[in-house]
């Protein structure tokens, strides 16, 4: 079974050279430690970055120079800074390559939910409608069972949607699964000391499971 | 040129009255017009429904007038950090509307470019599309279903800009751009508050992020205190 950061591990060699990548709040935030050197990325934050660096030395930082996620960052050479305007121009113009981020629930036909539960605080949507409406390429990040120990790959999402039939590929502390198109989650790998029965006691949803299921590579 | 210069924050927001809509730019705690903020706390202005991305924190940016009860209504695609907000939103005191983040940017540029409607993916069936008229496009090879959303129309547009010139023209620095430059275009009439105001001729026209024309009125805000909302560092 992965921890939070064996599972941003995974997801890293998702992460392909000359790649333009958006990182949601959690989880998706630690891949960037991750990425193998030589694998030259572009990290995209939606306030209006490309080329985000890491957080800034003690004493460095800047009020005016933040991520999506509000905290201080620091700039990279050859970064840029535009408006929130063209940030979701690029966002929808399909220009930023692979959106990683996490989620309450999937579904078995790709539905995710990740901004509300009804009866709580909603704190908003942020950016999350707009990426998961425009984005090709999604990977979530997210644990495969919630605290009460029920799944969160469904065959219908509970909670309000972000948005319908956009998610790609799973991973979690479990296995990576992939959606497709006819529906379901296809298992491809289980993570290390994972049997195939635990991740079919975690899923709800659908499971497509073919042939020999390798164990992930980290 | 055309001399855009107010005194100061009093003076620009003069005829903000009760129960006007206000575009209000900034990212969280970056970039947000921290003068005129104030000046509308001072005024005591009410019934404001307030456009920004964010709701400020329970004693900075806008939720210094949400402690007043100075907002009747926010439109918002993020409220987080705040107690206050959460109280009043709970208690039904404050009407929110919570819309995505490029949908709100988007409907900002459409209002400043002169285009009522706008069509966007984001929110195609979830609860935002409820009420909306939803259109397939045939676009980049695919069919795909779009929500139609309305630019925004607002009495003001309230903005900060790291310089500007008298003639109103504005740069912005870093990440405190983010909503500004569009808000600047989609208010009615659009106030500026700038760190440093310089005099015509001293900006590079090529520099400019903001055209003048866009700029009713601007003033040099003082004391900027420009806090950090999470401050995150690594070690040397």
């Amino acid at each position: 079974m992965l921890d939070k950061n064996g599972i941003a591990k995974r997801i890293a060699r998702e992460v392909k050279d000359g790649m333009y990548v958006n990182l949601g709040i959690g989880i998706p935030t630690l891949v960037a430690n991750y990425i193998p050197e030589g694998v030259n990325v572009v990290l995209q934050s939606e306030n209006g970055i490309l080329g985000m660096g890491p957080f800034p030395y003690e004493g460095e930082e800047d009020a005016d120079l933040i991520n999506a996620g509000k905290q201080t960052v620091t700039l990279l050479p050859g970064s840029s800074i535009f408006d929130s305007a063209m940030s979701f121009g690029m966002i929808r113009g399909q220009k930023v390559n692979l959106t990683i981020l996490g989620a309450m629930e999937v579904s078995e036909n790709g539905d995710i939910a990740n901004w509300k539960i009804p009866g709580k605080m909603v704190k908003g949507m942020g950016g999350a409608m707009d990426l998961v409406a425009s984005a090709k390429n999604i990977i979530v990040a997210m644990q495969h069972v919630n605290k009460a120990g029920e799944s969160k790959l469904l065959p219908k999402c509970d909670l309000p949607l972000t948005g319908v039939k956009c998610v790609k590929k799973i991973v979690t502390e479990l296995a990576v699964l992939d959606i497709i198109n006819e529906g379901g989650f296809r298992l491809l790998e289980r993570a290390p000391g994972v049997s195939i029965e635990q991740i079919k006691n975690a899923t709800a949803g659908k499971l497509i499971i073919e042939g020999e299921i390798p164990e992930m590579v980290i | 040129m055309i001399n855009r210069v107010v005194k100061n924050a009093e003076e620009a927001i003069k005829d903000i009255t009760d129960n006007m809509t206000l575009l209000v730019g900034g990212f969280g705690l970056c970039g947000i017009p921290e003068n005129c903020i104030a000046a509308l706390v001072k005024k005591n202005v009410k019934g404001l429904t307030c456009i920004s991305n964010n709701a400020g924190v329970d004693d900075f940016g806008l939720g210094l007038l949400l402690q007043t009860k100075q907002i009747k209504k926010m439109i918002s695609s993020y409220v987080g950090e705040n107690a206050e907000f959460e109280r009043q939103m709970l208690s039904g005191e404050l009407e929110v509307e919570l819309i995505p983040q490029g949908t709100l940017a988007t409907r900002c540029l459409a209002a400043g470019y002169g285009m009522p409607v706008i069509y966007t993916p984001a929110g195609v069936g979830t609860e935002v599309a409820i009420g909306k008229e939803v259109r397939k496009f045939k676009f980049n090879g695919e069919e795909k279903d779009y929500l139609m959303e309305h630019a925004f129309e607002a009495d003001f547009a309230i903005v900060k800009a790291w310089k500007g010139d008298t003639a109103g023209n504005l740069i912005f620095r870093s990440t405190a751009r983010n909503f500004n430059p569009m808000m600047a275009m989609a208010g009615k009439i659009t106030i500026a508050e700038v760190e440093e105001l310089v005099e015509v001729g001293q900006l590079d026209p090529d520099q400019i992020h903001t055209p003048g024309i866009y700029v009713h009125r601007i003033f040099q805000g003082e004391k900027y205190e420009k806090r950090i909302e999470q401050v995150t560092v690594r070690k040397k």
